[in-house]
């Protein structure tokens, strides 16, 4: 678990409180860092208008791929914006300027241009918005290099993160999960407080299987954990929060400890995180693993709006617990 | 060309029948009988209904997340919105598509789309083909102020402007995307202006009089049928209750009381329009009559909702493709 | 030479008669010298492409009083975005002609290390941000450099380049709707050769004038004849000094033409343009001829306007031999510059 440093203190922060105090916090520290976003006057926190000028706070019109192309001009110009593009599936339509730009300007002018950005997209689902509203993107953009990805799930890790993505030089897309919003911990008031982009952590020990946790499957798993536990199953589960680049240390680490693996991840089946997870875990932990891998994601269908069709298609506690024995 | 005494009676109707199940619908979602997120179209009755009374049947529509006007407008059944709303399997999209996309395509609905912009182009498309096919249809695309901005907007009336589609693109302006109003997202604020950089004609009317948008649309239908290209109607409407029921405005008002107050007593659709009606040549048992029989289809709506079944697990993968191979999966 | 017309006077723009900035002599000297660098440049890349000594360009032979006339209005510390046409861009703004070539034949000492290419020779010195090969792709980078000008408060303005058939993207229209909202200062420049591609004006715009379009935005459209050096620099600088002052973006629209196809090999089995079309403009319409005469009207002596060329001549050839000699980019190396902050890079042994 991350522990903030020993002289901060700490207080009791929600997840969504964790997005709205990081973003002030390094608005704050650094000028040069703006936010893009539509309705943010209303709901980017209202906090930051009471604080700063509108300069600094853009509330565009609809218009994805151009406010999302904009930030990046104003990145390659010196500003550090964070582009909020609110609901997750919207970040198709922003897909253009985020891949063939913001990822791929320094590469291909060799180093002269550097991009500064963070896009910031809020996984909605399982709550009946149907298939337009209920995307989780991150698998679509894993495969693109030159960018970095995050999916928080605790509030001291979505702060740390944030933080860390604003004061990164390279476009870190982070992937927050309304589920969360309401989620509480103690978190640390360092305004120095960051998360390392590029690491796992293991939020339980445990030695008879591994549960890698994607994004929000978080509180899933380790409810899972603690069902196993009940049965004399030790699970260690590992919360992923960075997506790319993958920390393939830490999870090859507890493999050796455990040899065997199940993957959570509330993106489609196909192609998913879980997928590339498994991939690697595979071809560098061949020799250890003493079963096949398991993945428990969410079918590879449409989000279907009735709640009847919905709801049992994302992984649950006790798909996580079936899948953990069918390998034991 | 106006509204023909038959068809007055009709635009009343269809105005009723949006406002009495935009009402009950609200009260089902804030009893939580209807989940998700509901999106009322109340004060923008007569954009819609003006705009759809000038369409055939046969014509075709696209929409938008506030997806409930457009289907009835057109003249849909009640029952199987109702029932998609609350998620059952006899609901128009068999409870897989919800609020937010009541395409009733029985009724030429070919999408209602809950990416802002995303119909625009769709319709565009709808155009292209009738025009390839040589049929006589058009295609209507609602969408809102705030899709204006979107990039689809400017691809898709370039295109129909090009080629002369069929299509009339049909802004339901009410003033305000979510909280942000068209001064603070708009290089200027006249929509219909516009439409002079694709090289089509574009026009304003008052969205509250049903008799004013049917007699614009029909001029721009009739532009469309005789193969003379695209028109962009600017509806300058209202939308009564916030973006969708139950959204918390934090902070500071993006609108005043007084505004909503003075659309809701003296800028409202259907109150205009009874007003005029009596003076038309309806009687108040008339319209009595409409308001009892409206009362009356949406209880039978809500009635057939409640008593229909839920879908069953068994058929999630139902209607993916319709030519599902190897799918589903495990 | 009549001043660049606003195109609605509806929408308030600078009255172009009275105000419309004159080159002074060093200026003209400095259009043409950077005017017949751009040609140079292209004839010799074309002919070494041809050879196969690198892959292949887009030429901007024929635009060039359009990209010098537009760059001489901006200052040093000014931005512009470009296109896959991009090789005129920095030439116009003044960049070494060395790593532009060295960049076109993907050696290590090109100005983007050989990772780029002919479609994007973004020289950041000379101010370029960006020269994007997804046509519209570059409008949105000009609207944010143009933002950050505005937040950080300094007096710069961002000029974009972009073509005919860019003013068909959804960026175009999304970009000029945000600089219009916050009177962005930045000038939105294009580049109509009359084809994309193949593909003429008047078969993919709704209507043919693009500058009519900026009014829909809410800002002024102005259109002014690209084959004219002193009417394309009057017209973006009296855009680029209202930008500068706050008052907002322009759209200028500037009429000019290609003498080559959209790239090189290009095979064309349906003729697009016709023979006598494009010999009209190669000798009455060749932006080089026109300013020549003008500058020999204006006094310039004609030893002057030859030694340029002589000078010019042996640039672009030293600019070839250094690209011969520079080593090409290694292998192992591959990685280099994907991040500014790299974590676990590589991630898989370099090939």
């Amino acid at each position: 678990m991350s522990s903030p440093p020993m002289s901060a203190t700490v207080r009791e922060l929600t997840y969504l409180n964790a997005i709205v105090e990081a973003q002030r916090e390094e608005m704050l520290r650094d000028e040069r860092v703006i936010l893009i976003g539509e309705n943010i006057d209303i709901y980017g926190g209202s906090p930051l208008f009471d604080t700063f000028d509108a300069r600094r706070l853009r509330n565009v019109p609809i218009s994805e791929n151009g406010f999302t192309g904009m930030g990046i001009g104003a990145a390659l110009t010196g500003l550090r914006p964070i582009v909020d593009l609110t609901i997750a599936s919207f970040v198709y339509l922003a897909a253009d300027q985020i891949i063939n730009q913001a990822a791929k300007l320094r590469y291909m002018t060799g180093g002269q241009l550097s991009v500064p950005i963070v896009f910031r997209a809020c996984t909605y689902y399982n709550i009946c918005n149907a298939a337009q509203h209920s995307d989780r993107p991150y698998p679509f953009f894993m495969n693109v290099p030159g960018l970095k990805i995050v999916a928080p799930a605790t509030p001291a890790d979505m702060k740390g993160l944030l933080k860390a993505a604003v004061r990164d030089d390279d476009p870190v897309l982070v992937f927050e999960d309304m589920s969360l919003w309401t989620k509480k911990e103690q978190v640390s008031t360092d305004p120095d407080f960051l998360v390392p982009i590029g690491k796992a952590d293991v939020k339980r020990s445990g030695k008879d299987v591994t549960i890698v946790s994607i994004a929000g499957c978080l509180p899933k798993a380790l409810a899972a954990a603690d069902a196993l536990q009940g049965e004399g199953i030790s699970a260690e589960v590992i919360d992923l929060r960075t997506l790319l680049p993958l920390d393939t240390e830490t999870l090859l680490e507890s493999l050796g400890k455990t040899g065997r693996v199940v993957i959570v991840d509330n993106s489609h089946r196909t192609g998913s995180v879980a997928s590339e997870v498994s991939a690697v875990m595979s071809e560098e932990g061949f020799e250890i693993l003493r079963a096949p891998i398991r993945r428990v994601t969410t079918p590879a269908v449409q989000i279907p709006y009735s709640a009847a069709l919905e709801r049992p298609l994302y992984p649950s506690t006790e798909r996580i617990v079936a899948a953990v024995k069918s390998i034991l | 060309m106006a509204l023909s005494q038959a068809l007055k009676s009709e635009a009343y109707r269809r105005m009723l029948r949006i406002r009495r199940f935009e009402e009950e619908g609200t009260r089902l979602f804030r009893e939580g009988a209807i989940p998700g997120a509901y999106h009322a179209s109340i004060g923008q009755e007569a954009a819609i209904v003006g705009a759809c009374l000038a369409l055939n049947d046969d014509d075709a529509m696209t929409g938008t997340h506030r997806s409930h006007g457009h289907p009835i407008g057109k003249g849909a059944d009640l029952k199987p919105l109702m029932a998609e709303l609350m998620g059952k399997e006899t609901g128009i999209c068999k409870g897989r598509g919800g609020s937010m996309h009541l395409a009733d395509n029985s009724v030429g609905i070919v999408s209602e789309s809950a990416i802002v912009g995303g119909g625009i182009p769709l319709a565009t498309g709808v155009a292209l083909s009738a025009k390839v096919r040589k049929t006589q249809q058009v295609c209507l695309c609602f969408f809102g102020d705030g899709a204006v901005n979107q990039g689809t907007f400017h691809e898709s009336l370039n295109m129909g402007a090009l080629w002369r589609l069929p299509v009339i693109y049909f802004c339901e302006n009410n003033g305000y995307a979510i909280t942000t109003s068209l001064a603070g997202s708009h290089g200027q604020p006249s929509i219909a202006a516009r439409a002079q950089a694709y090289g089509m004609p574009g026009t304003v009317v008052d969205g509250q009089d049903v008799s004013a948008v049917y007699e614009v649309t029909r001029e721009a239908v009739a532009r469309a049928r005789r193969g003379e290209g695209p028109t962009l109607i600017e509806a300058k409407t209202y939308r009564y209750d916030e973006h969708n029921v139950g959204l918390l405005i934090p902070g500071k008002p993006y609108r005043s009381a007084e505004e909503v107050e003075e659309y809701r007593t003296r800028r409202d659709p259907i109150g205009l329009y009874r007003q005029r009606l009596l003076q038309e040549g309806f009687t108040d048992a008339d319209l009595t009559a409409i308001e009892h029989e409206v009362a009356g289809a949406v209880s039978d709506a809500i009635r057939f909702a409640v008593e229909s079944p839920l879908p069953a697990p068994e058929t999630l993968y139902d209607y993916m493709y319709s030519n599902p191979i190897g799918t589903p999966g495990k | 030479m009549a001043p660049s017309r606003p195109v609605h006077s509806s929408v308030s723009a600078p009255t172009a008669a009275t105000e419309a900035p004159q080159l002074t002599r060093e200026l003209s000297l400095q259009a043409y010298r950077r005017m017949v660098r751009i040609r140079q440049f292209e004839e010799e890349a074309m002919r070494r492409a041809m050879a196969g000594e690198f892959s292949g360009m887009h030429s901007s032979s024929g635009q060039e009083a359009a990209i010098v006339g537009a760059c001489l209005a901006l200052r040093d510390d000014d931005y512009i975005t470009g296109t896959h046409r991009s090789h005129g861009h920095p030439i116009g703004k003044g960049a070494d002609l060395k790593p532009l070539m060295a960049e076109l034949y993907g050696k290590a000492t090109g100005i983007c290390k050989g990772r780029g290419g002919s479609m994007h020779l973004a020289d950041r010195k000379v101010g370029i941000i960006g020269e994007s090969a997804i046509v519209g792709g570059g409008i949105p980078l000009a609207t944010g450099a143009a933002l950050s000008i505005q937040v950080r408060g300094t007096d710069q303005v961002s000029l974009c380049f972009f073509g005919d058939g860019a003013a068909n993207q959804g960026t175009f229209g999304e970009s000029l709707n945000l600089a219009a909202i916050w009177k962005l200062p930045v000038i939105f420049f294009c580049e109509n050769n009359l084809y994309a591609i193949s593909t003429p004006v008047a078969e993919s715009h709704g209507q043919p004038d693009i500058a009519l379009r900026a009014s829909g935005f809410g800002l002024p459209g102005v259109i002014v004849d690209g084959q004219d050096l002193a009417e394309v620099y009057a017209a973006t600088a009296v855009a680029v000094s209202r930008a500068r002052q706050g008052g907002g973006p322009t759209l200028i629209e500037a009429k000019t033409y290609r003498f080559e196809e959209h790239c090189l090999n290009l095979q064309v089995p349906i003729p697009y343009r016709t023979p006598q079309e494009l010999e009209h403009y190669k000798s009455q319409r060749d932006p080089l001829v026109l300013y020549r005469k003008e500058m020999l009207r204006s006094g310039i002596g004609q030893a002057q306007i030859d030694t340029i060329e002589r000078d010019v001549a042996a640039e672009v050839a030293d600019a070839v031999t250094f690209a011969r000699q520079s080593p090409l980019p290694d292998p192992r190396e591959v990685y280099d510059y994907l991040f500014s902050n790299p974590i676990h890079y590589p991630p898989e042994p370099a090939p």
